[in-house]
């Protein structure tokens, strides 16, 4: 596994933020190497043990705990839905479907911890809970941009932009 | 940001979020100096710490993020002269849904935060504090980076803060989706590169033994804002704003079935629920009647319209009142919500009108839950599930006939058998749910075996 050494100097002053203990660096290094990366490969899970002078099984947990964090590439494109109460109310739910027929990813339902791809792997999508903006639902991030009051016609000059 | 924009409400007032939506208002550090920025602090730097911690007492600050505990006597549990050092973390995993404040702050005005989180530094003595940011903020993120950055470059950040002699050093840390990372001590595993597994009180109180095992507080994003107005204005003259045990003001976000949802702050018990829902947000939709209101983020008990409460109210000369009010006439403060059988929480309300089928707003809220446990405690782990398996199948048309009674059954058993208050949590919703809307559960669950059969999707 390759880490360039622009990122090793960042992973380096991160760890520096954690004077007392270096496992705390465990989520901003994971962070990092994801959005190096695209996804926590076992490779990675390693290398931050060892960074950090843990057991892999210390990352690992983390990992397999925090819904951020992907053990396989997401699309190009990563959208997340706000499945929660005012977005539902709102149309969350028929935001995801949507999304999902313009963006060609089938015609599943959307649910926690399953990432829907399409068959091109340009674009992937998940329903998140609560993205704490209730007043604007429904609300979804693409990537790291956060939208809101995402009517259902908005949704193909909004895949447009991240083509 | 901001498609709700407006101008604020007349019967706001406006102090934490006077700068939020504001024409010309920018979140960089010159924007905040030509508005008074760091005056405060360096008042603050004037005073003793254990003045502020006294100021901050008088005031009667209740904590913003849901338990509305004491802010000044939770600082005052950390014991001065300790030989462990004191750590200070900043709340911002806002994630209790239905709410929607903190976000705004962070994103507009960082500074506020930052100033606030320094006093409040220099009051507890502690020289490296963290901001636990929900990691679905990355831009909030970044922005409280630059702020940190620029606030140290001021000097009012690093060593020997403005020639006081204190030192203090804040970083950002960043979540990575996981609700239960807003309860305290989870948060501090967290933080601590762990799963956030809460701990048990006693003996892990984080004042005692929070973060790395030392004295630790941690408070929300809008109690840390909070704590400079404290200083500038004197805790006295704050505590003559809202109402007594119910002091200053609060940021409340209306989401739902209204015509202006949005964040709103008012003095702390100064409007009604009906004032707020009607006069404020401009009523329910057209033709729409009102049926029921979470009043403080989703684990608040559900209020149905037309229930009436006994609401004791003190009078000056001490005396007690009873009096019998509405749904509507309920004050907006921690006692009141508290006295009719809900809370205030986390200022997150949430409006339902007639259009709405409970047993799937029940059944939204309970796939919430089951998914956010952290699977530590077997009441927990396993009720959040079963609620929201039973929930599941009354909407498939799948359900039995005594779920509704299995189903507050479950949730009895939840509350009260966990390590931390998830449990409360979880089991709040379907506890007041089914028996306020007990009819709408029995008809559902009586459409047994009229649809599909039960299935449950997740496993």
């Amino acid at each position: 596994m390759e880490i360039p050494s622009e990122l090793e100097t960042q992973i380096n002053e991160v760890i520096a933020h954690y004077p007392v203990s270096k496992r705390s660096a465990t989520l901003p290094l994971l962070h990092l190497l994801q959005e190096y990366f695209g996804y926590i490969s076992e490779e990675t899970i390693v290398w931050v043990a060892e960074k950090l002078g843990l057991g892999p099984i210390n990352v690992l947990e983390v990992v397999t705990f925090y819904p951020m964090f992907h053990q396989e590439p997401v699309g190009k494109t990563h959208i997340r839905v706000c499945r929660t109460l005012s977005c539902a109310m709102a149309g969350g739910y028929d935001l995801l479907k949507t999304f999902c027929k313009h963006a060609q990813i089938g015609n599943e339902e959307g649910r926690h911890g399953h990432i829907l791809k399409s068959m091109d792997g340009k674009y992937s999508i998940e329903f998140v809970e609560c993205l704490a903006s209730c007043g604007s639902g429904p609300v979804c991030m693409i990537n790291d941009d956060f939208y809101e009051v995402v009517t259902q016609e908005k949704v193909p000059q909004l895949l447009e932009k991240y083509r | 940001m901001g498609s709700i924009v407006r101008t604020p409400h007349p019967r706001e007032k406006r102090v934490i979020f006077k700068n939020i939506d504001r024409p010309g208002w920018t979140n960089d550090i010159d924007c905040y100096f030509n508005n008074g920025g760091y005056e405060d602090l360096k008042k603050a730097l004037q005073m003793k710490p254990e003045e502020i911690v006294n100021e901050v007492k008088i005031s009667g600050l209740r904590g913003r993020g849901g338990a509305g505990f004491g802010c000044g006597l939770k600082w005052s549990f950390i014991k001065p002269g300790g030989t462990k050092p004191t750590y200070l973390i900043c709340n911002a995993d806002e994630s209790e849904p239905g709410t929607f404040k903190d976000r705004y702050i962070i994103h507009q005005d960082p500074h506020q935060l930052i100033e606030g989180m320094i006093i409040s530094c220099f009051a507890v003595n502690a020289r490296l504090a963290y901001i636990y940011i929900r990691g679905e903020f990355p831009e909030g993120a970044k922005i409280l980076e630059r702020a940190l950055a620029e606030a140290k470059a001021y000097g009012f950040l690093g060593k020997n803060i403005l020639a006081s002699g204190f030192d203090l050093k804040i970083y950002v840390h960043r979540g990575a989706g996981a609700y239960i990372c807003g309860e305290e001590t989870g948060l501090i595993e967290s933080l601590e590169g762990k799963r956030p597994y809460p701990r048990i009180k006693p003996p892990y109180f984080p004042a005692v033994l929070g973060l790395y095992m030392s004295p630790t507080i941690v408070n929300n994003v809008e109690t840390l804002c909070n704590v400079k107005h404290i200083v500038r204005i004197g805790g006295t003259e704050y505590a003559k704003t809202g109402k007594p045990n119910n002091t200053g003001t609060r940021i409340l976000c209306v989401s739902g079935d209204v015509q202006k949802p949005g964040y709103y702050e008012f003095e702390v018990g100064s409007i009604t629920m009906g004032e707020l829902i009607n006069d404020i947000c401009g009523g329910l939709k057209p033709g729409r009647k009102l049926k029921a209101v979470i009043p403080g983020g989703s684990s608040a008990k559900v209020l149905r319209a037309g229930e009436r409460y006994k609401l004791k109210t003190k009078q000056a000369d001490g005396t007690v009142v009873e009096n019998e009010i509405g749904l509507e006439d309920i004050p907006m403060d921690f006692d009141s919500l508290t006295a009719v059988g809900s809370m205030a929480g986390s200022g997150g309300v949430i409006v339902m009108d007639d259009s709405r089928d409970m047993v799937w707003v029940l059944n939204n809220i309970n796939e919430f839950y089951a998914h956010e446990s952290c699977g530590q405690c077997t009441p927990c782990r396993e009720g959040a599930l079963w609620m929201k398996k039973m929930t599941d199948r009354m909407m498939l048309g799948g359900g039995l006939e005594k779920d509704t009674d299995t189903l507050k059954s479950v949730a009895d058993n939840i509350a009260g058998r966990t390590i931390c208050a998830f449990g409360e949590a979880c089991s709040w919703p379907t506890q007041s749910f089914v028996e306020k809307f007990r009819d709408e559960f029995t008809v559902t669950a009586a459409k047994s075996g009229t649809g599909s059969p039960s299935t449950d999707p997740q496993q």
